[in-house]
């Protein structure tokens, strides 16, 4: 299915009961099997839209749709954390079989598919675990099979990998690609880091400060499967100063006025 | 020319807690001993303070002839039924007005202002509405770990990570999975925060009661034995209530581990 975002705007009052407008007119789309991220700087709004698609939020103004055959028994949406939010109470196979529990399924299905979620990515073996007794990155790759698991129509991914330090996050990013080659399930990946979204994705939609609209939407031409030493490549390095070039000044104004993610 | 070297020492070595276990055993006996011994070299009159052998000889005597099993039957049962039925609906309340608005509306206020009372003072009251009998017994226990439980409860789950919520929305849960599954479970140490006080007050309130107007129970073999001065009667009472707090503590401690196992592991 394909997922129209259509002049969404959203304002909200702050605790000064000031209104403040976290996202003007933002119109995107994301094709079946199309990977897209959305960059913007912090306080662009990219959570709030996240969680307008995700149906979390409702937007002031404009719509979100989905086009397309609906499959019975699959979500539209199912979302990534940045915090993870694994509940800490269930172990890390009945984190994965939420999802399917509130689909309807019977236990033998849901224990079949969350070993199988499980099994992709790399976490055979901890089923019985709890969420506090692993690292970050393992608690991450729970939250991703948790969310592939239902296989919804797109995948929102909420800045999954910034909880993580460095060496975890690149080798995340490679093991997520490596994965959505298999699955080539559509991507809705936020994120603030230019390297990272020029990397993953097909095409990056760029937001601007508050208020958030859409100031450029670049294609990435880079082959896939993606490898590391495609950031070498004249096209990677064009598209990451390409794009810093349009958020640079940006940047630099929100760095000197410490605005805040969305509400 | 030799550099001078200065060792670094932990200074932080005095604030190692170490856990004295034989000390621990010590205390619990020494004071025992120290009673047994004031009680036997006489200084203090028995009437005043009896031996813990003496308390000890007494208890048995209690069992054998099956007064002691009269008395501690009745409070048990007053004590499971009142914790029981407050406990089951202050959670019950704690979560409807920690989760639904309209509840929070109505019950919010009645609990402020009701809460402050000291149930003892409604008990006249209840005996006056139930009867004289088990029903008021019961019902002031219940009164008293109501509002505690309601109370712990409804902070509990008040304390539900948003995160978690949204999260639970986002994977296709309605009201009552979100309730089942994230409210309730996030509410659990808090729940059980509150049980641990309730019996404290649970057991206060059963005294209370049963010195009022009872034929049985603790309180009454208490309040009985005070009358008529027989102070070692009176203590085997004062120590079975405390074995009686010491193992519902302890029996809500095993309960809270099963419960919550991702607390403890």
């Amino acid at each position: 299915m394909r997922v129209v975002v259509e002049g969404v705007s959203k304002t909200y009052r702050d605790r000064s009961g000031q209104e403040v407008v976290a996202l003007q007119d933002v119109s995107l789309a994301v094709a079946p099997e199309e990977f897209v991220a959305l960059l913007g700087p912090s306080g662009c709004g990219k959570s709030t839209l996240l969680g307008i698609i995700a149906g979390l939020l409702p937007p002031s103004a404009g719509s979100v749709y989905f086009e397309g055959a609906r499959r019975p028994r699959r979500p539209l949406t199912a979302t990534v954390f940045q915090e993870f939010a694994l509940f800490p109470w269930r172990t890390v196979q009945a984190n994965v079989e939420l999802g399917l529990e509130e689909l309807g399924l019977g236990p033998a299905e849901r224990a079949a598919r969350a070993r199988r979620e499980l099994e992709v990515m790399g976490l055979a073996g901890f089923e019985g675990r709890y969420p506090h007794q692993l690292s970050g990155g393992m608690r991450q790759r729970v939250g991703i099979a948790r969310a592939l698991a239902v296989d919804p129509a797109v995948l929102l991914m909420d800045e999954p990998f910034s909880a993580l330090d460095a060496q975890t996050r690149t080798l995340m990013m490679e093991e997520l690609l490596g994965v959505w080659e298999r699955t080539r399930q559509s991507v809705l990946y936020v994120t603030h880091n230019i390297q990272e979204a020029v990397f993953m994705a097909d095409r990056v939609v760029v937001l601007s400060r508050r208020p958030g609209r859409v100031l450029a939407d670049v294609p990435v031409d880079l082959k896939r499967p993606r490898v590391e030493s495609q950031q070498g490549e004249p096209a990677f390095v064009h598209a990451v100063e390409h794009i810093w070039g349009l958020i640079k000044s940006q940047a630099r104004s929100a760095l000197l006025d410490p605005g805040r993610e969305g509400p | 020319m030799t550099a001078e070297r200065v060792r670094v020492e932990d200074r932080a070595a005095f604030l190692t807690r170490r856990e004295h276990r034989l000390l621990r055993g010590l205390a619990l006996v020494g004071l025992v001993a120290v009673w047994e011994a004031l009680a036997r070299v006489g200084w203090v009159p028995v009437l005043f303070l009896p031996s813990p052998l003496g308390v000890l000889a007494e208890l048995g005597e209690l069992a054998r002839s099956g007064q002691l099993l009269v008395h501690v039957a009745a409070s048990l049962q007053r004590l499971l039924l009142g914790f029981g039925l407050g406990a089951l609906g202050g959670i019950a309340v704690g979560v409807a007005v920690g989760f639904f608005s309209v509840a929070e509306a109505v019950g919010q206020p009645i609990i402020a202002a009701t809460f402050p009372i000291p149930k003892i003072a409604l008990l006249p009251l209840l005996i006056l509405w139930l009867g004289i009998g088990e029903p008021s017994k019961v019902a002031v226990i219940a009164l008293g770990v109501f509002f505690p439980m309601a109370i712990n409860t409804y902070t509990g789950v008040r304390q539900a990570d948003p995160l978690l919520v949204r999260a639970a929305v986002s994977f296709g849960a309605g009201r009552v999975s979100v309730i089942r599954k994230v409210v309730i479970p996030s509410a659990l140490p808090m729940v059980f925060a509150g049980l641990k006080l309730g019996a404290g007050t649970a057991l206060l309130l059963l005294v209370a009661a049963e010195m009022i107007g009872a034929e049985s129970g603790i309180g009454f073999l208490v309040l009985q034995a005070g009358n008529l001065m027989e102070t070692t009667r009176l203590m085997v009472g004062i120590v079975l209530l405390s074995l009686l707090g010491v193992l519902s503590h302890w029996s809500l401690g095993r309960l809270e581990r099963l419960v919550i196992p991702w607390r403890h592991t």
